[in-house]
This record gives C-alpha cells, sequence and structure tokens, in this order.
C-alpha cells in the first residue's frame, strides 16, 4: 500500500475541505421534490439507522494518522499505518481500525463513505441527552416524545406505500428515533417460545375493549411476527445481547430480513451498546476492537440479507458524542464530541471521506480536550433522506429536524 | 365507612406502592391501603435477604479473587497444553479455528477487571476460562444467581412491598451493571445489601455516600482507578484521571443534567474523589475486595466545586463534597421527579414534584418525610392508573399472584427475555421508567410469550383462575377481563390472560 505523502501533505488530501464544501454550496439549488420514488420502476429504497449507544470513538475507529498529533495524543493506544496490525488505508490521511475489514472492502468498492469530524448541534457531554438529541432530531435536550425517523414517516404522502408499512424499532425496548405517531413494528432476536396465537388473539379482543395503547402496540406486534414468518426468520432463541457480536449478527439479520421484505418496512432503526470505553480502550486489539468487529460483521450482515436491494439501500451508522482527543488516566477516553459517522449501501455515493478537518493540535480541539465537529450530522442525515424519499428542504427543517432551517441538506451522497 | 371508590383507589395504591396483592390478602388491606403503607414507614429499615453467601464486598473480594487467580492457572496450564499440541502437529491449527472460538465466547465473555492484568486477559480471549462442573456456572455469577434469588424472596413474602419497591427504585436510580466485570457481577446483590436497603428509609445523603463508595460502583465507573495527576502516584506513572463517576454522580445521582454543573465542576469533583478505590488482591489497605481510601493516589490541594472550595484532608473532601450535592435544591427537584414519574405518571404533575421537593428540601433529604408526603397527596392517590408495570414489578406481581416460588432459571430467563434483569441496565442511567420503554410492540408480544410460560407452569396451584381474578383484582377486575377469564380455553390460558388483562399490567 501507498503511503507515501500523507506526513507532509495533509491540505492536499481529499477529506479536507473540497467535499464538504462542494456538497454545501449544492442547496443553493432550491430544492426541488423528487417524485420518481413513486413511479414505475423506480428505486424502492430501504434506510437503516444503527445507534451505536455509549459514544464511538472515532479517532480510534477512523485514525487520522496523516494528523501531525494523533499518535502523542493516543499514546499507547493509537494505531499505525504499518507494521503488525496496521490500519487499513482510506485516502492516505484517514485509516480504518483494523478489525473493519469488510468497511474498507465497502469503501474501496465505492459502497461507504464517512464523515469525520461529526456531531449533533448537542456540545454537553451526557449521554443520555446526547442520545436523546441524536434520536430525536430536536435541537437540544428535553424532547423525548417522538424521533426524528417516526416524523420522517409521517411526514412522506399518507396513501404512500412506505408510509404505511411503518418503520421498524429492533429491540423489546424501542429505541426513541422511531417513536411517535406513526406506525412502529418492533421486532427483537426470540429468546424464548412464543405465545400461542389464541391467547394473542384473544388479549387483542380483550385490549381492543379495555384499552386502546395496549391495543395499538398489540397490532403491530402481530403483524410484523406475521412478516418475520412469511420471510422464514427462523425464529431461533439464545445469543448474545446488543454489546457483543453475536448479538450485533443476529439484530442485523433479523432487521435486513425484515426491512428485505417486499411488503416490509422500509425504514428501521437498531442499536448497538457498550461503546463507552473509559478504560482499558485499546488499540488494534482489545475492547473497542472487539465492538469494531461486531458492527462490521453487521455490515456484511445487512449487505447479504439485503442483496436483491442492496443498490437501493442506504445503513447510517450514528452515535451521540466523540470521546476526548487524548487518552485519559486509564488507558480509555472521557466523553467528547467529535467523531465519524459511517453511510454504507449500494445506494451510497462512497468510496470517499467527508470531512472538514479541524485538526488536532491543542488550539484546534473543541474546549482544548475533544475533536471539533465540523459537520452537523443532522446535515448528513437531511441529504440522505432527501434524496431516498423526496423530501422538501422545508419539511426536514420544520418537521423531521425542527430548527435547521439554516442547515442545509448535504448533497450528492446517495447515487 | 369505605365506600365502592375508596376500595378501588386502595387497589390501584397497593398495585402503584406495593409489589401486587397475594391471594387471600383481601378487602381489609384495601380499605386500610394508606394506614398500611403508612405503617410501613414508620416501621423502619427494610429486611436484609437470608441465605446470601457472602456477608458483604470484603468477604467476597477475597473469594473473588482466589477464583481469579484459579482461573489463571488453569487458563496457562490450557495455553501451554495447545502450544505442546500445536507443536506436535505443526500446521494443523488454522486462524480459522481460532476466530471460530472467539466467536462462540463473545457472549457472556467476562474479562476479569483488575487493572494490571486487563492487557493481558484481553489478549487471551480465545482460550476457554476454566469450566465449572457441569450444571454449575462460575463464582461470580452463582453469587449474583443466589443474590436475586433471596432479594426476590423477600419482596415475594412482604406485606405490600413498600419497601421493597423503593429498594428497587434506588438501586436503579444509583445503578451498578453486573456485565461490567467479575467484581461487579459477584458485588452487584451486596451493593444492594450494603448501599441501597439500610438507607432507604434514611436520609438521602447516606445513601449517596454509600454507594459512591462501594467497591461495586468504584469499580462500575471506573473511579478506582482515576489517579490524581498530582498525587504521588500520579506523579510516579503516566496515569491520571477518569472522570465518567464524577459525571454521573452529579448527572444521573444528584443534579439532574440541567442541574448547573459544567464541564469544569466535573473535573473538579474527579479530582476530589481520587483515591476513593478498591482494595486490590494483596490487601495492602485493607480487606482485599473492600473501600478504601488511598491518599497515595489523592489529587492534594484546595478544589473548587459549584462556587465553594474544599480544603478537607483526604477522604473527607470528598465527603463533604457529597454531601453538599445531596443537599443542592436541583438535587431535591431531580429526585422529587423521579419520584413521581416512577410512582405516578410518565409526566410528572409538577404540583405533586414541587411538594415532594420541598419537603425533600425542609427535612433535610429525610426520605421518610418525602414518602409520607407522597402517599399523603390526593394527587397521588387518585390519579388514573395509566403506568405499565415494569418486567421486575410484573414478574413480583405474577409470582405473587399465582403463589408460585420461583426457582433462580424462573427469574433469571424471564426478566433476561422482557429486557430488565436485575441490576444491569445497558448503561449507568439505569432502566427507563416510562410507557414509551416497555409498553412498545415488542415488549407486549414478549411479555405475553412469558405470561403463556407462567400460565402452565402455575395451572395446578390456581385451582379455580375465576376466583383468583375477584382475589388478586378485586375492586377493579373489569367484567371484560372477568368474562376474557372465565371463557378461557384452558386453565393456563386463563392465567395468562388475567396477568395480561390491563388492570393487571398497570398501576
Amino acid at each position: 500500500m501507498d503511503h507515501h505523502d500523507d506526513d507532509d501533505c495533509e491540505r492536499m488530501t481529499p477529506s479536507r475541505r473540497a467535499v464538504l464544501g462542494a456538497a454545501g454550496a449544492l442547496f443553493a439549488w432550491s430544492f426541488v421534490p423528487k417524485f420518481a420514488y413513486a413511479a414505475a420502476g423506480a428505486r424502492d429504497p430501504r434506510f437503516l439507522v444503527v445507534v451505536l449507544r455509549g459514544a464511538l470513538d472515532g479517532l480510534s475507529a477512523v485514525p487520522p494518522i496523516g494528523d501531525p498529533g494523533y499518535a502523542g495524543l493516543r499514546e499507547g493506544i493509537a494505531l499505525a499505518k504499518d507494521g503488525p496490525d496496521a490500519a487499513l488505508p482510506l485516502d492516505g490521511f484517514f485509516y480504518l481500525h483494523p478489525a473493519m475489514p469488510n468497511l474498507a472492502r465497502l469503501y474501496k468498492s465505492g459502497q461507504a463513505a464517512i464523515v469525520h469530524a461529526a456531531a449533533t448541534g448537542y456540545r454537553e457531554r451526557s449521554h443520555f441527552d446526547g442520545q436523546d438529541v441524536l434520536e430525536s432530531g430536536q435541537p437540544g435536550p428535553g424532547h423525548t416524545a417522538t424521533g426524528w425517523l417516526n416524523r420522517l414517516l409521517a411526514s412522506l404522502p399518507a396513501g404512500e406505500g412506505i408510509a404505511r408499512k411503518g418503520v421498524l424499532g429492533v429491540g423489546v425496548v424501542p429505541p426513541l428515533v422511531v417513536r411517535g405517531d406513526a406506525p412502529v413494528l418492533g421486532w427483537a432476536p426470540p429468546r424464548m417460545a412464543r405465545a400461542g396465537s389464541d391467547l394473542t388473539m384473544r388479549l387483542a379482543d380483550l385490549y381492543g375493549q379495555r384499552d386502546p395503547h395496549l391495543a395499538a402496540a398489540l397490532q403491530q406486534a402481530i403483524e410484523t411476527e406475521g412478516l418475520a414468518q412469511r420471510r422464514g426468520m427462523d425464529g431461533k432463541m439464545g445469543g448474545g445481547g446488543p454489546d457483543s457480536v453475536d448479538g450485533m449478527r443476529r439484530i442485523a439479520e433479523g432487521a435486513a430480513g425484515l426491512v428485505g421484505a417486499d411488503d416490509g418496512p422500509r425504514i428501521a432503526a437498531l442499536a448497538f451498546e457498550g461503546w463507552d470505553t473509559h478504560a482499558n480502550e485499546g488499540g488494534a486489539k482489545g475492547r473497542l476492537a472487539t465492538l469494531l468487529g461486531g458492527l462490521d460483521g453487521a455490515f456484511a450482515t445487512f449487505e447479504q440479507g439485503l442483496s436483491p436491494v442492496w443498490k437501493d439501500t442506504v445503513v447510517m451508522v450514528v452515535t451521540e458524542f466523540g470521546r476526548t482527543a487524548a487518552v485519559n488516566g486509564t488507558t480509555g477516553t472521557d466523553h467528547g464530541t467529535g467523531t465519524v459517522a459511517f453511510l454504507v449501501g449500494g445506494a451510497v455515493k462512497g468510496g470517499r471521506m467527508i470531512a472538514d478537518w479541524p485538526g488536532l493540535k491543542p488550539e484546534q480541539l473543541y474546549q482544548n480536550r475533544d475533536l471539533k465537529a465540523t459537520t452537523d450530522i443532522r446535515a448528513v442525515a437531511k441529504g440522505v433522506v432527501a434524496d431516498l424519499f423526496g423530501l422538501s428542504g422545508p419539511v426536514l427543517a420544520e418537521k423531521v429536524f425542527p430548527g435547521t432551517g439554516d442547515l442545509g441538506p448535504m448533497r450528492g451522497l446517495v447515487i | 365507612m369505605a365506600g365502592p371508590d375508596d376500595l378501588k383507589a386502595g387497589a390501584v395504591a397497593l398495585q402503584r406502592f406495593g409489589v401486587g396483592a397475594r391471594p387471600g390478602q383481601g378487602e381489609a388491606i384495601r380499605r386500610e391501603a394508606r394506614d398500611r403503607l403508612l405503617a410501613e414507614i414508620a416501621a423502619g429499615p427494610v429486611p436484609q435477604p437470608q441465605g446470601v453467601a457472602f456477608s458483604g464486598a470484603a468477604e467476597i473480594g477475597q473469594a473473588l479473587y482466589a477464583f481469579e487467580d484459579q482461573e489463571r492457572i488453569a487458563r496457562e496450564a490450557k495455553r501451554v497444553a495447545a502450544q505442546q499440541a500445536q507443536a506436535a502437529s505443526p500446521g494443523a491449527q488454522s486462524a480459522g479455528m481460532q476466530v471460530a472460538g472467539a466467536g462462540a465466547m463473545s457472549g457472556q465473555m467476562e474479562v476479569a477487571q483488575a487493572p494490571a492484568e486487563v492487557k493481558s486477559s484481553s489478549q487471551n480471549q480465545a482460550a476457554q476460562p476454566a469450566k465449572p462442573p457441569p450444571n454449575e456456572p462460575a463464582l461470580p455469577f452463582r453469587t449474583y444467581r443466589d443474590e436475586v434469588k433471596s432479594r426476590v424472596d423477600l419482596a415475594l413474602a412482604a406485606e405490600t412491598g413498600f419497601g421493597e419497591r423503593l429498594v428497587m427504585f434506588w438501586s436503579n436510580h444509583f445503578c451498578i451493571g453486573a456485565t461490567k466485570s467479575n467484581i461487579c457481577r459477584i458485588m452487584a446483590g451486596a451493593y444492594e445489601r450494603e448501599a441501597i436497603r439500610p438507607h432507604v428509609f434514611g436520609r438521602f445523603e447516606d445513601m449517596l455516600i454509600a454507594a459512591e463508595s462501594h467497591p461495586a460502583m468504584l469499580d462500575f465507573l471506573d473511579n478506582r482507578q482515576s489517579i490524581g495527576p498530582n498525587s504521588p502516584a500520579g506523579r510516579r506513572q503516566r496515569r491520571g484521571l477518569n472522570e465518567n463517576l464524577a459525571r454521573e454522580i452529579m448527572e444521573l445521582h444528584t443534579l439532574g443534567v440541567s442541574g448547573g454543573y459544567n464541564q469544569a465542576d466535573v473535573t473538579n469533583l474527579a479530582r476530589i474523589i481520587t483515591g476513593w478505590t478498591v482494595v486490590g488482591r494483596e490487601g495492602v489497605l485493607g480487606f482485599p475486595g473492600s473501600f478504601a481510601f488511598n491518599a497515595g493516589l489523592h489529587e492534594p490541594g484546595v478544589t473548587p466545586l459549584l462556587g465553594r472550595s474544599y480544603d478537607q484532608p483526604g477522604r473527607a473532601q470528598g465527603v463533604a463534597a457529597l454531601t453538599d450535592l445531596a443537599r443542592h435544591p436541583s438535587t431535591a427537584h431531580f429526585i422529587a421527579t423521579k419520584l413521581v414519574r416512577h410512582f405516578v405518571a410518565d409526566d410528572p404533575p409538577p404540583k405533586l414534584v414541587d411538594l415532594l421537593a420541598a419537603t425533600f428540601r425542609q427535612s433535610g433529604g429525610d426520605l421518610p418525610s418525602v414518602y409520607r408526603a407522597l402517599i399523603g397527596s390526593d394527587e397521588a392517590w387518585k390519579a388514573p392508573a395509566t403506568k405499565v408495570r415494569s418486567p421486575q414489578e410484573f414478574l413480583l406481581a405474577s409470582y405473587r399472584a399465582t403463589g408460585l416460588q420461583p426457582n433462580p432459571g424462573q427469574i433469571l430467563g424471564p426478566l433476561g427475555t422482557m429486557g430488565q434483569p436485575f441490576w444491569q441496565p445497558s448503561g449507568p442511567n439505569g432502566y427507563a421508567d416510562t410507557n414509551a420503554a416497555w409498553a412498545s410492540a415488542e415488549g407486549i408480544k414478549t411479555r405475553i410469550d412469558v405470561a403463556a410460560g407462567w400460565g402452565r407452569q402455575t395451572a395446578n396451584a390456581v385451582p379455580d383462575p375465576r376466583s383468583q381474578a375477584d382475589d388478586i383484582l378485586g375492586p377493579i377486575l373489569s367484567p371484560e377481563t372477568k368474562q376474557a377469564v372465565a371463557r378461557a380455553e384452558s386453565r393456563p390460558q386463563a392465567i395468562a390472560l388475567l396477568l395480561m388483562s390491563p388492570e393487571f399490567q398497570r398501576r
């Protein structure tokens, strides 16, 4: 691999302002709603959002080895561009964690884009508020009634198939990003034998008479289970949780199975956990490497499970914020700000880094401690859904991501 | 005296504040619901679980370290044997086999968290840890399992169970996560027994200090490894602060996220509590596994926090800071909000929150005073039953209603399936406390599966589900549920219908 020029020509890498500048300028077009998806033979898009709970360390997942400040800040957990367990090359400035070969392959084949130095508008460091902001799509914390994927669905034309099919939230507890008035489907990797359908129908009847909320929830569950059965999902029980490699694979398999169905939901959200690496984070191997391997495996699972519709699929991976630029006192990292987001799928205009790189010198860091956020994740999300679903700028700025009138969708993310 | 409305309110209140009715508790307890709850507050400390293997953290620590030493020896022996086998048949072992081994393990892999050893043990993940005899899990999980069983037994035996509900509330407020490490797993029960139970009917600041200085918490939120940069140890080695616990103390345990602190306060509180640690296996500072203040790790000097400065020596500095945090008005409001959200409504009525916050402030964080204000207020008493029971509450209420005496598997299995095993929330904010979390489509469907299983397991113990429904739900049993139970195709199905009925699910 050629690592020839990354130390002395930081300025020339394609990761810098050029890409973002071009993308941002395009918002000057007044937005033209795109109804192509409704036309015969046009795209029938699939959109999956993966939330990484706990704040992913973007500087380890996608290390800027070309930045002269990187190795010093990261000390013992820094990744290297050569030697054993070398990081995987991306654009000569950014590298990819060696636990993510599938993502490297997808990137190389133009099916993955990586956004760096990204964050929501939230600038404090509470996981829970950070996740609420990320998932609610609101400018600040404290709004937990509805999530932006649900409002996205509610904004689509009512008769439209996508809207009718609902949004899938994976997990016994649905993630906030899918909650709201539009239909929410639920599914989780099964842990025990399912009750007989007779009992379920009797309860549906009882709830119908007594408890509209429970009735609605149960109705959604019945529909999703029917779909899973039609898809031949085996209902195999057991396995690890969403913070294990095995659990991530099972969750990804299930989501792909349902979203890939002709009559299934087109939009889904799932969450992987365990990213809060305060201590003993590890470098090329160790705790974070294991988790990244799980995420990387999930990419392969999505690609395989959704293969017939992969060309119309975008998987967007986001986390509430990043971690401190420097390693902390316990060989880990504390809560920070800027981090990475991944866009993966056949519909992604990939093979590139998207970053307005702020640099890692002390004065370039946010509050002298975190990677500064120079790209708003909401602009990325708006760009993807604008192109995939043809939503207009005003709807995106008022309903889906309220208060983002000044924040244009990043264009050109979708083929 | 008591009219039908009072009986109904009493029935709802017992579900709202307690762990659910047992057969035969009858009308008397519903009529006197308020007095019985107040009497439970007056009676003082909640009981302690019986029959646990270790009396406390110090005893557990020694056993855990001995267990980990054993495991290490077994692992090492295995590694040597594998090397010898590999040397005997060169080229036979492929890399693929190693990967498969690591994948199969990853579900329940638990890495010993003793700081010095972590690196080597995490690189060793492909190796199998020493296997206990068949059917008997390893010491940390065995201890966890037995602790869960004995605390569930207590809740099943309680009269109203208000005290047990409060234990669950506070355990979740000051939660630790058993999956973090062996030490968290093995000490999870002891943590609740030592840090939570003694103070549930006591003062908030005592619970706060007990929780933040418990070895399980110091391990869970990494403070045991945090080192003051200017402490003797900090000057010797290139390690330093870890601000995890300090942040969560202010955000989750006291002030609340908008309670008026900033990043500098987080770092300063982290400095103040450096040295709050866990005694290592050598036992230099006390019994291995117990709390110790290690002056060698403590950041020296006067440290500001929230506009005050703390100049106390050693551990007293942290105690002073925590005491002030406990008395902060933001803390009163935060705790009041959480209590009302837990017991009354997802959107806590502001008047009731204000009442509880004022009581908290005026009483100096005297928790019985706060509970009396809650029980005594009509707003809490007469609110409609909107909240869906959490999975833990649902399990306890179901076993009380059916009289099933569960074995450990009947506790751990359903709670794992429903997403609320004891002491293992996915983050330090604990389990969610709203219907949005528990009454989801998948959540309700999973409950039905669980209830179907319980129906089958308890059918023989419940001779007549119709009278059981009358007995358990009394004045809140609806005609529709009564009919559904009566028309069920089988006794197991009738029990499942009772347990899944809206009036059993909501409180």
